[in-house]
């Protein structure tokens, strides 16, 4: 289903969005950890073969892309999660490169 | 003074570094990370508190002793972390640190670039819950999670039963560990292993007595057949037993990983020579035994140039550094560098071994059915990769990946390449070494578009 903490679960808890849905986090979250925990997945897949939730989590297979409302593009395994963030799981219409739908 | 660089501060780069620091050389440490410390000794975010022993187990000792001298040669180096190497060539390796890009002129370069897990794939391993076994394990270590609330691990190599042991002792509950290595592979190789590294063959048995007795389902000369899903997670997995059943297991997750591969790209891009390596079927930069490549100013050291693991990747890091030493004309200790050698051949013994234990699986390609993905990044099928091979003729990895695009996105190959090769190969009737390799193309990994100052460094 999704993730589970083991331990280190003292640290402060802080909120961020993605598609306009709050997502609970810890500080020293990175933003895949809260969402994983949260059962939510991290893209669609540019070719329509369903949901990815990204792979290696060492920033090599970029399988985990998620995009900020200003457009910059983070890896979601190695960006440590910020409260108040906003984030889409599909980059702004308009950018490139859009994925097919 | 020289211009020295190093790409990569796991244990080959740091060990480089601090070599090389302690001749007053000026050393620039090229990372990817945030803190130093590499993939294996990867450290924790600030503000979580798990100790060294519960975070590294029997490596809390050389985990803690790398970070140390991490920490007491960061003042003394230009350290450059969440540093991207992009591109290396004509002495000059191109980085970008956010969208910042810089050009860094070297005399010489040693490439610590690490590892990435190598894969084969299964129907259905694009589903969410689906990791990486290293990804399994960065959960653990760098976030103190667990991938799901029941994990199977498969796939073969040492990894697999450390991961899936670290997984139990943090509390999270594992529902089977499957190796597709065959169990008589490993008896064959339990006495080389024993006089290699004797410690650490006790210690690898000791973990898989440990799942069984946590209850666990260990199954070894497995083949997988599916990661069942529901499109949006993880439901279960069927694979065929060694006795040929086919078994069903309930899960929500599964760790996949079948020993690692190295980074060779920057090596490649540099103009390195490239072997095949026999024992594990993969192609490995050339070197001599201090890691000086092909190519003169330019070394490697630790996983990146064969996977030989931490303990190796400290004494190679060594090497390489008194390799760039005796070739700026410095002097070298003689007797260290020897003992040094000894106890690489000893390691080297033990790499050996533990592939012959745990074989690359190369025979799944066959097993491997027409839909299944290869390529994660572009959906490229098995079946359509064949199609390349045969119909259009392409029996060589680069002209099935132009005319299939496998390995042509975003990963860069790294994590169908190894795989596409062998499908290549098998499909064709040809020996794997005889379909290539996919050349390094620049930029290793993907860039930002907003990437445009540069300056000259």
């Amino acid at each position: 289903m999704s993730f589970r903490r083991l331990a280190e679960t003292e640290r402060r808890a802080i909120t961020f969005e993605v598609d306009g849905h709050a997502v609970a986090a810890l500080e020293g979250d990175t933003y895949l950890t809260a969402i994983r925990i949260a059962g939510l997945a991290l893209r669609r897949s540019e070719f329509g073969d369903g949901p990815r939730a990204g792979f290696c989590l060492m920033g090599a297979c970029q399988d985990c892309w998620i995009w900020t409302q200003a457009g910059e593009r983070l890896r979601a395994c190695s960006t440590t999660a910020e409260a108040g963030t906003r984030l889409l799981t599909e980059p702004d219409a308009g950018m490139w490169p859009c994925p097919i739908s | 003074m020289p211009d020295i660089v190093i790409i990569g501060a796991g244990p080959a780069g740091i060990r480089a570094a601090e070599t090389l620091a302690e001749q007053r050389l000026p050393v620039t440490l090229v990372d990817e990370g945030e803190r130093g410390g590499g993939q294996i000794y990867r450290r924790q975010p600030a503000g979580f508190r798990r100790s060294y022993a519960s975070l590294y187990g029997s490596e809390a000792g050389k985990a803690k002793a790398l970070h140390d001298t991490f920490d007491r040669l960061k003042a003394r180096i230009d350290y450059r972390p969440n540093t991207l190497a992009w591109n290396i060539a004509d002495n000059v390796l191109h980085t970008v640190t956010g969208a910042v890009a810089r050009r860094l002129r070297f005399d010489a370069a040693i490439l610590a670039t690490g590892a990435t897990d190598r894969l084969i794939p299964v129907d259905g391993w694009t589903t969410p819950g689906v990791y990486s076994l290293g990804a399994a394990q960065i959960a653990l270590k760098a976030q103190a999670c667990a991938i799901g609330g029941a994990v199977v691990f498969m796939g073969t190599g040492p990894l697999l039963y450390l991961v899936a042991c670290q997984y139990v002792k943090a509390g999270a509950r594992v529902a089977a560990v499957l190796d597709t290595s065959p169990l008589s592979a490993r008896h064959q190789a339990l006495p080389r292993l024993l006089t290699s590294r004797p410690g650490l063959a006790l210690r690898g048995l000791r973990l898989i007595l440990q799942l069984r007795s946590a209850g666990i389902p260990v199954e070894t000369g497995i083949t997988p057949l599916a990661i069942a899903n529901d499109g949006a997670n993880v439901t279960g997995l069927r694979y065929r037993s060694s006795s040929g059943e086919i078994e069903e297991l309930a899960c929500d997750a599964v760790g996949l990983g079948y020993h690692l591969r190295p980074e060779t790209q920057l090596a490649d891009l540099a103009g390195c020579a490239l072997s095949f390596d026999e024992t594990s079927r993969l192609w490995l930069p050339k070197t001599d035994p201090d890691g000086r490549a092909s190519v003169a100013g330019l070394y490697l050291a630790g996983d990146g140039a064969r996977i030989a693991g931490a303990d190796a990747a400290e004494i190679s890091g060594r090497l390489a550094a008194y390799a760039v030493l005796a070739d700026l004309g410095h002097g070298v200790p003689e007797s260290k560098r020897r003992a040094l050698h000894r106890a690489a051949r000893r390691l080297e013994r033990f790499r050996l071994a533990l592939a012959q234990a745990f074989p690359w699986p190369h025979w799944l390609a066959g097993e491997i059915a027409d839909e299944v993905l290869v390529c994660r990044c572009e959906k490229i099928s098995a079946g359509e990769l064949r199609h390349a091979a045969t119909t259009l003729g392409a029996a060589e990895l680069n002209r099935a990946k132009a005319f299939s695009r496998v390995g042509m996105g975003r990963c860069q190959g790294r994590y169908c390449g190894t795989i596409a090769a062998e499908i290549v190969a098998a499909t064709c009737g040809r020996p794997v070494d005889g379909v290539g390799r996919l050349r390094g193309q620049a930029p290793v990994k993907p860039l930002p578009l907003a990437t445009t100052a540069e300056e000259a460094a």
